[in-house]
């Protein structure tokens, strides 16, 4: 049985214009956003418009011993869509309906396809908003958010993708297709594998119809950006704005290389000074806005900060555009950027953020932080050049030692990147041994031949070898 | 290097691509396609796969890189500054030097690039074209057989006189405030000659002299566009020997196009010709939009009626994203009394045209119109103002097929349009 026969078989079944074969199309699905991996070309990548032809591809890969990798834009940072093994890529991008906006229960149901932003500018006309806000927000689908559990920019007060979706509809490796959840809010029927789903990057399922959970748009919000001389000072704020009983929606910071290369690059006035820069906005009924602000305005000057409020959406706009600047800013200090997610909890953000600078200056790297401050949240960026073979030991290297810090911290690897390839070596400090024999188990029982991502999160080969 | 000596010049390019993907949010092919491939980190991991070996040139390939619309959307949305148009370019160039351009292609480009013969061809082409197209009104067109242009397309008439053979080469004014250069394009000259009037009366009524050379012809975009770098330096070289010996305080362009080939596109393809770098960039700093011009002059909106007129205006990406004239239109638009700019939702969003592309991939540029036709049905228009003579005629084959009751013109047809009586 040849994979010649397995395409054959494949066009039949979802007709020429859902099998894509051509060998520099196949080249176009080797990578995902993950940097610092080596790309590996499918046999084939499959673009089914319904779930009958998902099935249809699962029956196919099941016939032929396939590899089925799950894709939606391949936005993901843990490698988890790289078809490492070759095989079929499976993409869900033709499936991107939005099958209905349900304002009575506050509930949308949607295609894996459908990419966030879209499901969002539907919802606002119900006066809804879907709050997982990942910073793919206008490119990443559905399916790939739930597949992964994306977090966000807003993930403290209105938590992650997991904490949104209500129901899935999953085609099995077996081929059986099987929907768990819906639209109640309470439901207790069986294990709860709706959250089991949710975020095993597409090794256990793949997800075809996904339900989730809407929120009334917040009527107001005040956006403040604020400054410190210490990173102690923006630590305590961080923790006395939550000590003052306000959980703002957004609570990001940025550390010093970072403010200085935003600077650089966008000269949106920041003060190059500053060890730390806050982001910080509170939303809801107007009246609390006003005395949440108030309240996170006293914190910030307590701790010896300066704090800037915005006073329309234009200036609403230029504190938000300090943020969003830093990515790109930090990308284009150097060729190579690798964006980490080690995660760890809130109260232990000061320690981190020193531990960071750290090892930048330990292993002579460029390390430019910014992230989720008030979830913990951190995104190390290194700045690095790949043709430098040494520099890049370095930076491997260091990302070791950022997770190991982070496991010390009493945090975790990935906050809303996932495990995928990139992580997957460093699992088993966080899992331990019995940890790592329960995810394999739950793989093996709802894939046992391996078919679904092999070689993402967990191995089975090197156990059966 | 040259981005039309090889790959190897846009390697630093390929590099800093981060693979994040935000090029899909903004990619107007890889909306109608969604295929990784038709976006710009698609294309970029093509290429770098042909610089380290892995893919070979074919013409397979070729046509990968083909489909671009060149719109730039993806370099101004691009978090690490790639500038994927120049990655773009240089993959076209590489694939033609090593499998040579397909048929048609090489044979409109040898046309092109040879002024006398190209001008002779269109002309004799105007004699015949009723036998080829029939016409609908005075200023569309529907061609007859399928002659490389799909039936259904609707496009403007042949000149029966060129622009450039109707007017003179120079023309003063009193009290000249300044004096200009005019690079009509193929568009104005041989399409839209109405385009090259306006530009003329618009001008004079501002008191600048204007001087529009005979000796000039294609600005060879269409060539450095599709990759065919090696037949395009010689235009460029007479361009730039032409425009340099004119004593004007600017070369006026009244298309994006045209201005790229001239501001970006030259002195990147002379930059190693003997004689020619330095001159190419003197010529360089001279271009201007028409618009651009006229709003430093300072445009004079007195001289012009009160139209009482809804109007919207699309923004041109080579004009917009790569000349960066973006604000000079609308402040012109929005000076003139009368005359209500109701902006579409994404004004700046590529039309589909691109020139050469909507010959060979009709269907897909007019999947990409018709987003632009619904911003213009929606934004309640009675008119659609645009800078290039080929989004013009992008828009109204649009516009005439789904039967909307606007037109689309050219920023200086709008103001010659109005011009008051003096």
């Amino acid at each position: 049985m040849s994979i010649a026969q397995a395409i054959e078989a494949l066009r039949r079944e979802l007709g020429d214009e859902n099998v894509i074969t051509a060998v520099e199309d196949l080249f176009c699905y080797s990578y995902d956003a993950t940097a610092d991996l080596p790309e590996q070309r499918p046999d084939v990548v499959v673009t089914p418009e319904n779930v009958d032809q998902v099935v249809k591809v699962v029956k196919i890969a099941r016939q032929f011993r396939l590899p089925i990798y799950p894709r939606g834009s391949g936005t993901n940072l843990s490698g988890g869509t790289v078809p490492v093994n070759g095989g079929i890529v499976l993409s869900t991008l033709k499936m991107n309906r939005i099958l209905e906006i349900d304002p009575s229960n506050l509930t949308a149901t949607v295609q894996p396809g459908v990419i966030i932003q879209d499901l969002n500018n539907a919802a606002v006309q119900y006066g809804l908003i879907y709050p997982p806000d990942p910073g793919t927000v206008a490119t990443a689908t559905m399916g790939g958010s739930v597949a992964e559990c994306s977090g966000g920019l807003r993930g403290l007060k209105y938590g992650v993708t997991r904490h949104y979706v209500m129901g899935l509809e999953v085609v099995l490796a077996s081929g059986e297709v099987v929907r768990y959840g819906g639209k109640t809010v309470k439901n207790v029927t069986g294990y709860d594998l709706v959250r089991l789903f949710t975020g095993s990057e597409g090794t256990l399922g793949i997800i075809t119809e996904i339900i989730v959970r809407l929120i009334p748009a917040p009527q107001a919000r005040e956006t403040m950006l604020a400054g410190f001389n210490d990173l102690a000072g923006a630590g305590n704020a961080v923790a006395g704005i939550i000590g003052a009983k306000v959980i703002p929606a957004t609570l990001e910071i940025m550390d010093r290389v970072t403010v200085e290369t935003v600077e650089n690059y966008a000269r949106v006035g920041l003060p190059t000074d500053a060890a730390a820069v806050l982001l910080i906005e509170v939303d809801g009924i107007p009246e609390v806005v006003k005395s949440e602000a108030e309240a996170v305005r006293r914190v910030v000057v307590q701790n010896g900060g300066w704090i800037k409020t915005a006073e329309n959406d234009e200036e609403r706009e230029k504190l938000w555009s300090a943020r969003r600047a830093a990515l790109p800013a930090l990308a284009r200090r150097k060729p190579t950027t690798i964006l980490e997610d080690a995660t760890v909890p809130r109260s232990k953000i000061t320690d981190m953020l020193l531990a960071l600078e750290d090892i930048g200056r330990r292993y002579n790297l460029v390390i430019g932080t910014f992230g989720h401050a008030g979830d913990g949240n951190l995104h190390p960026t290194i700045l690095a050049d790949a043709r430098d073979e040494e520099e890049m030991k370095r930076v491997r290297g260091a990302v070791e030692e950022i997770f190991r810090t982070a496991l010390n911290l009493g945090g975790t690897l990935s906050g809303e990147h996932g495990i995928g390839i990139a992580k997957k070596k460093f699992l088993p400090w966080e899992a331990g041994n019995a940890g790592m024999q329960v995810l394999k188990k739950i793989k093996q029982a709802l894939d046992p031949d391996n078919l679904l991502n092999p070689g993402k999160i967990v191995d089975l080969e090197e156990d059966r070898a | 290097m040259s981005i039309f000596n090889g790959l190897a010049a846009v390697e630093e390019e390929i590099l800093k691509c981060m693979k994040c993907g935000n090029c899909q949010a903004v990619c107007p092919l890889y909306k109608e396609s969604r295929q990784e491939p038709a976006v710009a980190r698609g294309k970029i991991r093509l290429a770098a796969a042909v610089l380290d070996g892995r893919l070979k040139p074919a013409e397979t390939l070729a046509r990968r890189f083909d489909l671009c619309l060149t719109c730039l959307a993806c370099v101004a949305t691009c978090p690490s500054g790639v500038k994927v148009d120049r990655i773009i370019l240089a993959a076209r160039t590489a694939m033609v030097r090593e499998k040579g351009l397909p048929f048609i292609k090489k044979t409109a480009f040898t046309g092109l690039s040879r002024p006398h013969l190209f001008d002779l061809g269109i002309k004799t082409a105007a004699r015949l074209q009723g036998v080829f197209f029939k016409r609908l009104e005075q200023e569309k067109m529907q061609p007859r057989f399928p002659l490389g242009l799909e039936l259904r397309r609707i496009v403007p008439p042949l000149a029966s006189v060129p622009f450039r053979d109707r007017v003179a080469e120079t023309h003063k004014v009193e009290r000249p405030v300044a004096t200009v250069a005019f690079f009509t394009g193929c568009m104005t000259n041989y399409l839209y000659p109405e385009i090259g009037q306006a530009t003329l009366r618009v001008l004079k009524a501002h008191g600048v002299n204007v001087i529009i050379p005979r000796m000039q012809h294609c600005c060879g975009a269409p060539l450095l566009y599709n990759g065919a770098a090696d037949m395009t330096r010689e235009m460029a070289k007479s361009h730039v020997d032409l425009f340099g010996s004119i004593r004007a305080d600017a070369i006026i362009t009244v298309c994006g196009t045209c201005g790229e080939a001239f501001k970006h596109l030259y002195p990147e393809l002379l930059d190693t010709t003997p004689g020619y770098g330095k001159k190419a960039r003197e010529v360089a700093d001279r271009i201007m939009d028409i618009t651009r011009f006229l709003y430093r002059l300072p445009f004079n909106p007195e001289l012009f009626r009160a139209p009482e007129l809804s109007v919207t205006y699309h923004q041109p990406c080579h004009l917009g994203r790569g000349l960066g004239v973006v604000q000079e239109p609308l402040f012109i638009i929005r000076s003139i009394a009368g005359v209500t700019y109701q902006p579409l939702k994404e004004p700046d969003r590529c039309c589909g045209n691109a020139g050469s592309f909507s010959l060979a991939h009709y269907d897909l540029s007019y999947r990409v119109l018709a987003h632009k036709l619904r911003d213009i049905k929606s934004s309640g228009a009675q008119m659609v103002i645009t800078g290039c003579p080929a989004c013009r005629m992008h828009l109204n084959d649009g516009l005439t097929q789904e039967q909307m009751p606007q037109k689309a013109v050219h920023t200086i047809e709008f103001l010659a349009g109005i011009l008051a009586e003096r």
